[in-house]
């Protein structure tokens, strides 16, 4: 029988089909954060379980730490004690941490899969849902609840119905200026935010083939925003350079022996899927959301839609737009790249190229979050850092931010934010912030303008 | 977990579609390192203004309405899989959500917590939306056993699926671990002769 890259991840991993109803899933790494695991430490110990196998998870410090000051002690109480809670579960249950400061530390999605913890054919999961991400290397990888969290801890395995298989076709040249970021969120906005609930998505055709190990985890990670619990895209040669060398890859004759597996596991010809959806690069442009869930996109140059439905009015109200409303020139006064979606190398790549020689305006706050130590290592090492704080930029230390806001990085209420984040719910940022997302390359150039401005006409 | 098998109460209508988890308890709320209290803090920023007053046209807060059943417009709990958007429903006194479309995370994340998801058509929400707003005492019968959702005094009713499994564990109060830890033996079986990892 023909099979689907997900088929072929998923069904290796079956340990037992429960009559008439979920089958055991085997999971190969389990990342955790201090935010959704300290109630499955709990459930464990009242309950007198062992973690089954703690060298299958890697933890790491990210949603709720501060990105100033990181040297001294963290100073919300309560945040202080979440973090200290994670170090001691991982210390008493012989687990990894990167705690804060540590030089692997960084979000969960950015820090894996830059040290090769994240590999093709693999079952990840995290109680996160953002870990759809991983699915970028043509891993089975997807976010879970804290009672599933502490599911894996007792016994490496959850109790799962098979999702249905969704693919995504892309073929064609995307437009200059069009990023990874604009292609998800055009997807989304054609799509809706629950066209993939229930289902398994995979990427296809040759705007992801030519796509950065980078750019295919923006993609993959904001597939839970239109529903779907993961998104994957076939492992390739790109996947392969990718990981190679990096710390926890496999090395020399074993490394090989994978790169073999991992080629077996690309969707066969012909394998069907339960819903299909076509696209052509050339109709995409720069992205702009404009309400309060990730399907309400439109391209930068476009007005906003009119329906006539209270939940839609409702949104628009909240953000304080008008239907059939064009963004451009809108003023904006604080702009923010990062987030598990864009805070590697590439996004800081492209925002310092934009913003090279060129002054932020007065009137915005702009914040570099970096995804990871490393990123961060790599931003001063290439010598970014310079371009930034020349053009008034503020860089800070790694973690989730203004993505969630949990920390002290808070849109103030009634602000509007244009983030590379992957999600513009109401109070999302802060109370009352209203968050717009784009690109980097979008969110640079309004920090610069200090207004939305049309990034289409810099490329004609 | 708390046992379910049936329940009749009135219900909130929350006609709002989309309701992700963030608004169900926002992220500043997750700095706890209990299941406790949540509750207090459901839909904060819809149930509270910014100096921190009751909204008393939000149907949580209109006194006109009350129960154990929260009735909410299409695809509900959308978003983050903060399981603590489940433990602040439950915590409110919740005990079933009613819509035409469940986040799938949040549906597991309901379910591990006694919290009974039931989805049913847009066209019976419609109705129900009608009925409640119209009479707020409209008492709604939840039978888990035969999967059905009746609208009392109205001949008003659906059936709706739910996972065998999930159900045992719920009309029995157990969970997945319970199950999952009688299964090492053929875990560390599978483990020995998994051949994906080459």
């Amino acid at each position: 029988m023909k099979k689907t890259l997900f088929d072929k991840v998923w069904d290796a991993h079956i340990v037992e089909s429960v009559a008439e109803g979920p089958q055991i899933l085997y999971i190969d790494k389990h990342l955790i954060h201090e935010v959704t695991s300290p109630q499955a430490f709990n459930e464990l110990k009242q309950r007198e379980i062992p973690i089954f196998r703690p060298q299958q998870i890697v933890a790491t410090a990210d949603h709720n730490t501060p990105t100033k000051d990181q040297h001294l002690p963290v100073k919300d109480e309560l945040s202080r004690n979440q973090l200290e809670e994670l170090s001691k579960n991982c210390a008493e249950n012989n687990i990894t941490l990167y705690k804060l400061g540590h030089k692997y530390n960084g979000i969960v999605h950015v820090m894996a899969p830059e040290l090769g913890i994240t590999q093709p054919g693999m079952t990840m999961v995290c109680g996160d849902s953002h870990t759809s991400t991983h699915g970028a290397f043509g891993a089975i990888a997807f976010g879970i609840g804290t009672s599933q969290v502490a599911q894996v801890f007792a016994s490496q395995c959850l109790l799962l119905k098979k999702p249905k298989s969704l693919r995504v076709t892309v073929n064609g040249s995307l437009n200059k200026g069009v990023l990874p970021k604009d292609v998800i969120l055009y997807i989304i906005s054609k799509l809706g935010t629950n066209s993939g609930t229930g289902f398994f998505c995979e990427y296809a055709g040759d705007v992801f083939e030519n796509m950065s190990m980078e750019g295919r985890m923006t993609v993959c990670n904001m597939s839970i925003e239109m529903g779907a619990r993961g998104g994957m895209i076939a492992p390739d040669q790109t996947t392969f350079d990718y990981i190679a060398g990096r710390e926890f890859a496999p090395k020399g004759i074993a490394f090989d022996k994978k790169v073999a597996y991992w080629k077996t596991l690309p969707t066969d010809p012909g394998a069907q899927f339960d819903k299909e959806y076509f696209f052509k690069a050339e109709d995409i442009a720069p992205m702009l959301t404009y309400g309060t869930n990730p399907g309400m996109g439109i391209k930068i140059t476009e007005t906003i839609p009119v329906e006539d439905n209270a939940s839609f009015e409702k949104s628009l109200e909240y953000m304080d737009f008008n239907a059939g409303e064009s963004l451009l020139n809108k003023p904006i006064n604080y702009v923010f790249i990062g987030s598990c979606t864009n805070s590697r190398i590439e996004d800081f790549r492209v925002a310092a190229n934009y913003v090279k020689g060129k002054q932020k305006a007065d009137n915005v706050t702009a914040w570099l979050v970096p995804g990871s130590r490393q990123v961060e290592a790599q931003i001063k090492a290439e010598g970014l850092q310079t371009v930034f704080e020349a053009a008034g930029f503020e860089l800070r230390q790694p973690g989730c931010s203004a993505c969630l806001a949990m920390n002290d990085d808070k849109i103030p209420q009634g602000e509007y934010c244009v983030s590379t984040s992957n999600r513009n719910f109401e109070g999302r940022q802060g109370p009352g912030a209203r968050t717009i997302l784009a690109s980097p390359l979008v969110a640079a150039a309004t920090a610069v303008e200090g207004k939305i401005i049309d990034i289409t006409q810099q490329f004609i | 977990m708390e046992k379910f098998t049936t329940l009749k109460s009135k219900a909130i209508p929350l006609n709002v579609a989309n309701i992700d988890t963030d608004q169900i308890i926002p992220a500043r709320f997750l700095k706890a390192t209990d299941k406790k209290g949540f509750g207090d803090n459901v839909f904060k920023d819809w149930r509270y203004n910014e100096s921190g007053d009751l909204k008393s046209d939000f149907p949580l807060n209109n006194p006109k309405y009350s129960g154990s059943i929260l009735v909410a417009a299409n695809n509900f709990g959308c978003g983050s899989s903060r399981e603590h958007a489940a433990w602040a429903l439950v915590g409110y006194g919740l005990k079933v959500i009613i819509s035409s479309f469940f986040a799938d995370i949040f549906k597991a994340n309901a379910l591990n917590n006694g919290l009974l998801p039931i989805q049913v058509s847009e066209t019976f929400l419609e109705k129900l939306f009608k009925l409640i707003e119209s009479d707020p005492n409209t008492i709604l019968t939840v039978n888990l056993e035969t999967q059905s959702l009746t609208v009392n005094d109205t001949g008003l009713s659906s059936n709706f699926d739910i996972d065998s499994y999930k159900k045992t564990c719920l009309v029995n109060g157990y969970d997945d671990i319970d199950y999952l830890i009688n299964q090492k033996e053929k875990i560390k079986a599978f483990e020995l002769q998994k051949t994906h990892l080459p």
